[in-house]
């Protein structure tokens, strides 16, 4: 007797609720390496999830095991060479651990670390984790929502392709039941007496007055057929559709950076940086995101990837062209009743001396109102950070903006130095709302 | 089928792809040779067809089929599929468990060829040796495991339901640490149907409930101080009588004695009691389990292609899984990671073949009952049926053997400089080797004698543990503090542990609860 029983069908990941206890376990741990590995490894390979090893503290397992060194110990190994009884051989190390040792502890004693990968999934959710969106209620009000066209039960009238059947014939069969629409069974049935009464050669008189009536209620319900119809008009339902607003799902992105000669490939590299982290956080909130590259010297283009980042460009400063630049890409392709815009600059602090005033005026008055949220990082020098620390100080562009953040709460700007400030900035712009506040207060 | 009417049959398959009726095919050729060559005696076999996925879930969850659910298999998951996803590991082709039916896993990677291998070893060999070996005969129960697994799992999901998962948790933690110390070694546990089970559980529920005074707690107790200082003395034997003092599982103490449980956190040590039980046969039998699986599968697979009913082919490949298997390196090779119990356990059956068939004249001056007898299929019956692994290899290394794995003995002296070569595979060292190495695989002295020695009940309640140290070999201090930490938050009050030298009865160290973990 015996069985084969085929289980490749049978559900995968029996042991997921496992891992998910493991992760929630871990949790603290997992997210320390993650938070720590994220400042030093490139941001462009962030995203593919990633091999980490933590500390087995809190995940250890204890038993009692026997020490893998100390006391007497004799063992046997095979392969013999050379030895001879008697042999005296030099322990590693001096004492200790024995020759024993090699083979000693198998239990996994004596390991630190625990190596797993996380997925994607799992690395972002950490990565992300307590971040939330800032203001996505205030803007959505004053926008003209999208709408979609939403099943809203049924109605009498409508259009033949929105017929419900199923309805109809619910409504026809309640409607025939109640107004007693003869069926055809009974008509048959009818029809059949008569028939056969009719191929009687010699009827008794019974039997015609039988007949008779008998056609006498077949006319009355070959007449009630014909007035309660299979299918009354008062029957027929239509599905109902109507709009209903719907939040919208898309986000663009839009990246400013100045390109002039003062931007150097570390500055690049930093904002760079700043930009897929904010990427990857939209792409994570939004069904779908696009991504807009707009460089700026003296004069602003909208460009590709590559070369928004990798080209090297000459000029003077002048940081409004690119928000003239900004407002033509949201008027031509962006509109915000289908769009949430998310605007993200990058600078070294550098404008061009009078541009400034010029561009307060664009952001409160233009840009701000089309905004979800606009956040500026200020690239510093490593030697300047000290000088800068405080709020107030700064560059001219800087100062300018102070105001512009004083006005609109969904402005924000931040000041990066090194590599390692990105993560921490990044994590302050989009902190909890209730987080933030308790930072400020 | 006889032997006369087999050759020139046609192969049972060719190619590599394996369908379910090329298996049934093999799986009759198999059992043939199985029942009525060998005379083994199986439980009827379930064989599953599984994924690679699959087969990860069931190495997270220790092979079996249902488990509870516990962070500690998420973790041993996440390891496993990370080696074998890099590639530092396979997959093991099967997992066989010992229940009735015996169920085993068959990847659905394998080649048909290794269907064939794994089929003869899982479901002949491994089956044939859960079957019959006594270890497991007394110890585990085949017929209910499945079930009280069910049982297990189902009552754990139902506490975290009621209690909370980090509850639970907390008592699984501190269970699964004192695992090793929750088996009985010496006294057979007693057997119990899953059904008595819930029935008992319920029924210990009940009797508590019902006995349940809330009053009697604030009757004063009387008795003077002087009095109970004198009664102490007399307490303490009686206690440890009452007791059952000294007790070897720690486990089966917790639950019955600790002062701080509640039922349901005893029901769970009891299930991870349970499992350590039926697990403790299959650690103290490695080398004869794997020894006995890897012999069924070489011969059947031999009588097979002897007979004509496997492609060279399918034979070559064979073969190389299974000289894969039993590679054993010497000491001084990179890859030598002890002594794998594949090769040694193969070896030895081989070699009771060899000595019952063809022995030497040193075979029948070592093993004068079994020399020459030729009935090597009996000899080996018996052996599978009536030892363990240190029994075994004390009873049938032969020199023969020693002399061909050039074993060799080393005695490491924490205090010496030199590691000492004691005995080689020559006249003089045959017997201390083989005596030293059937000592290697005695689970008594490969896992820390830690026992309940005494509980003052009446008093501060501290539970006192007692390591005995055998060869000066002390407990590692990390897993040691470890496990007492979590055997605290069992017994609800302090306990400690003494390590006290078998010989000289010294008391060597100690450490504890109520003391820093340092001390």
């Amino acid at each position: 007797m015996f069985h084969f029983i085929d289980r490749r069908q049978n559900p995968k990941d029996k042991s997921l609720g496992n891992r998910q206890r493991f992760m929630r376990r871990a949790r603290a741990r997992i997210k320390e390496v993650v938070e720590k590995s994220i400042k030093e490894r490139k941001l462009s390979d962030i995203a593919n999830g990633e091999e980490i090893s933590i500390p087995t503290k809190g995940i250890d397992e204890p038993r009692f095991r026997h020490a893998s060194s100390g006391g007497r110990r004799e063992r046997v190994f095979t392969g013999n060479k050379e030895f001879r009884p008697g042999d005296k051989i030099e322990k590693p190390d001096g004492g200790g651990k024995g020759k024993g040792g090699k083979s000693g502890s198998d239990s996994g004693e004596g390991e630190d670390e625990f190596r797993f990968a996380l997925t994607r999934e799992e690395f972002l959710d950490l990565f992300f984790d307590d971040l939330e969106l800032p203001d996505l209620v205030k803007t959505n009000l004053r926008e003209v929502i999208t709408y979609k066209m939403r099943r809203t039960g049924h109605t009498a009238t409508g259009t033949p392709t929105n017929l419900n059947v199923m309805r109809t014939m619910c409504k026809s069969l309640g409607r025939r039941l109640a107004l007693k629409r003869p069926g055809q069974g009974e008509i048959a049935a009818l029809e059949n007496e008569i028939a056969a009464l009719d191929a009687k050669a010699a009827p008794s008189v019974e039997e015609l007055s039988r007949l008779e009536a008998l056609r006498e209620s077949l006319k009355v319900l070959l007449r009630r057929r014909r007035w309660v119809p299979y299918i009354d008009p008062v029957d027929i339902r239509y599905n109902n559709y109507a709009p209903k607003p719907e939040p919208n799902t898309k986000a663009v992105m839009i990246c400013l950076m100045d390109v002039s000669g003062s931007m150097g490939e570390r500055e690049k590299d930093l904002a760079k940086r700043f930009f897929i982290l904010l990427h990857l956080f939209l792409n994570r909130r939004y069904k779908r995101t696009d991504v807009v590259f707009i460089r700026h010297t003296h004069e602003a283009q909208e460009v590709d990837e590559d070369t928004f980042f990798y080209s090297q460009e000459t000029g003077g400063t002048v940081v409004s062209t690119a928000l003239v630049e900004m407002l033509k890409v949201i008027h031509d392709r962006y509109p915000t009743s289908e769009w949430n815009i998310y605007g993200a600059q990058a600078s070294d602090g550098e404008n061009h001396a009078g541009d400034t005033d010029k561009c307060i005026a664009m952001l409160s008055q233009e840009i701000m109102p089309l905004c979800q949220y606009y956040a500026y990082v200020e690239i510093l020098d490593e030697r300047e950070t000290e000088i800068f620390r405080s709020m107030q100080n700064g560059a001219a562009l800087w100062q300018a903006y102070q105001k512009v953040a004083d006005a609109w709460s969904n402005f924000a700007m931040k000041r990066i130095a090194k590599p390692g400030d990105i993560y921490p900035v990044f994590r302050e712009l989009f902190a909890k709302q209730s987080e933030k506040a308790a930072v400020r207060s | 089928m006889t032997r006369q009417q087999k050759r020139a049959q046609e192969p049972l398959f060719e190619g590599s792809e394996w369908t379910f009726e090329k298996l049934h095919a093999t799986y009759a050729a198999i059992e043939d040779v199985a029942l009525n060559d060998l005379g083994l005696e199986v439980y009827t076999n379930q064989i599953e067809i599984i994924s690679s996925e699959q087969m990860l879930d069931a190495y997270s969850s220790i092979g079996m089929p249902l488990m509870y659910q516990h962070w500690s298999f998420g973790k041993h998951f996440l390891r496993e599929e990370n080696m074998y996803r890099k590639g530092f590991t396979g997959l093991a082709y099967e997992i066989v468990i010992n229940s009735n039916p015996c169920i085993s896993y068959n990847m659905e990677e394998n080649t048909m060829a290794l269907q064939a291998l794994v089929m003869a070893h899982a479901a002949f060999g491994h089956n044939h040796f859960f079957r019959n070996n006594y270890l497991f005969r007394q110890w585990t129960d085949a017929d209910g495991i499945l079930e009280y697994l069910q049982f297990a799992k189902s009552y754990i999901a139902k506490c975290e339901e009621r209690c909370g998962p980090a509850a639970v948790e907390e008592v699984l933690d501190a269970a699964h640490a004192l695992m090793d110390h929750g088996v009985f070694r010496y006294r057979r546990p007693s057997r119990l149907s899953k059904r008595e089970q819930v029935a008992r559980e319920k029924e210990r529920l009940r009797y508590e409930e019902r006995n349940f005074q809330d009053i009697w707690r604030t009757v004063p107790t009387n008795g003077t101080g002087g009095a109970v200082e004198e009664k102490k003395a007399d307490d303490d034997s009686e206690n440890a009588r009452k007791l059952n003092l000294p007790e070897e599982n720690l486990l089966y103490f917790i639950e019955k004695n600790s002062p701080a449980l509640e039922t349901w956190q005893r029901e769970i040590l009891r299930i991870v009691r349970n499992i350590a039980q039926y697990f403790y046969p299959q650690k103290q039998t490695k080398v004869m389990n794997e020894g006995c699986a890897t012999f069924v599968h070489h011969y059947i697979m031999n009588r097979l292609y002897d007979d004509g009913l496997l492609t060279e082919g399918a034979m070559l490949e064979i073969l190389h899984s299974h000289s894969n298997v039993v590679f054993q390196p010497g000491f001084d090779d990179p890859r030598y990671s002890g002594i794998n119990p594949y090769a040694l356990g193969f070896a030895m059956m081989g070699d009771i073949k060899r000595i019952c068939t063809e022995p030497t004249a040193e075979d029948r001056t070592w093993f004068p009952e079994i020399a020459g007898t030729g009935d090597w299929r009996g000899t080996l019956k018996n052996a599978w049926a009536n030892y363990r692994d240190e029994s075994f290899i004390q009873q049938y290394l032969s020199p023969h053997l020693i002399r061909k794995l050039r074993l060799f003995l080393c005695v490491d002296e924490a205090k010496q400089r030199h590691v000492e070569v004691a005995s080689i595979h020559d006249e003089r060292g045959y017997r201390e080797v083989r005596t030293a190495l059937a000592r290697n695989y005695d689970l008594a002295l490969i896992e820390p004698d830690v026992q309940v020695v005494a509980v003052d009940m009446g008093g501060d309640r501290c539970l006192h543990l007692q390591h005995t140290v055998h060869e000066g070999v002390h407990l590692s201090d990390k897993g040691r503090d470890g496990v007492i930490a979590h055997a605290r938050r069992l017994w609800g009050y302090d306990v400690d542990l003494i390590g006290v030298d078998k010989d000289t009865g010294e008391k060597l160290y100690e450490a504890g609860t109520a003391r820093p973990a340092a001390a």
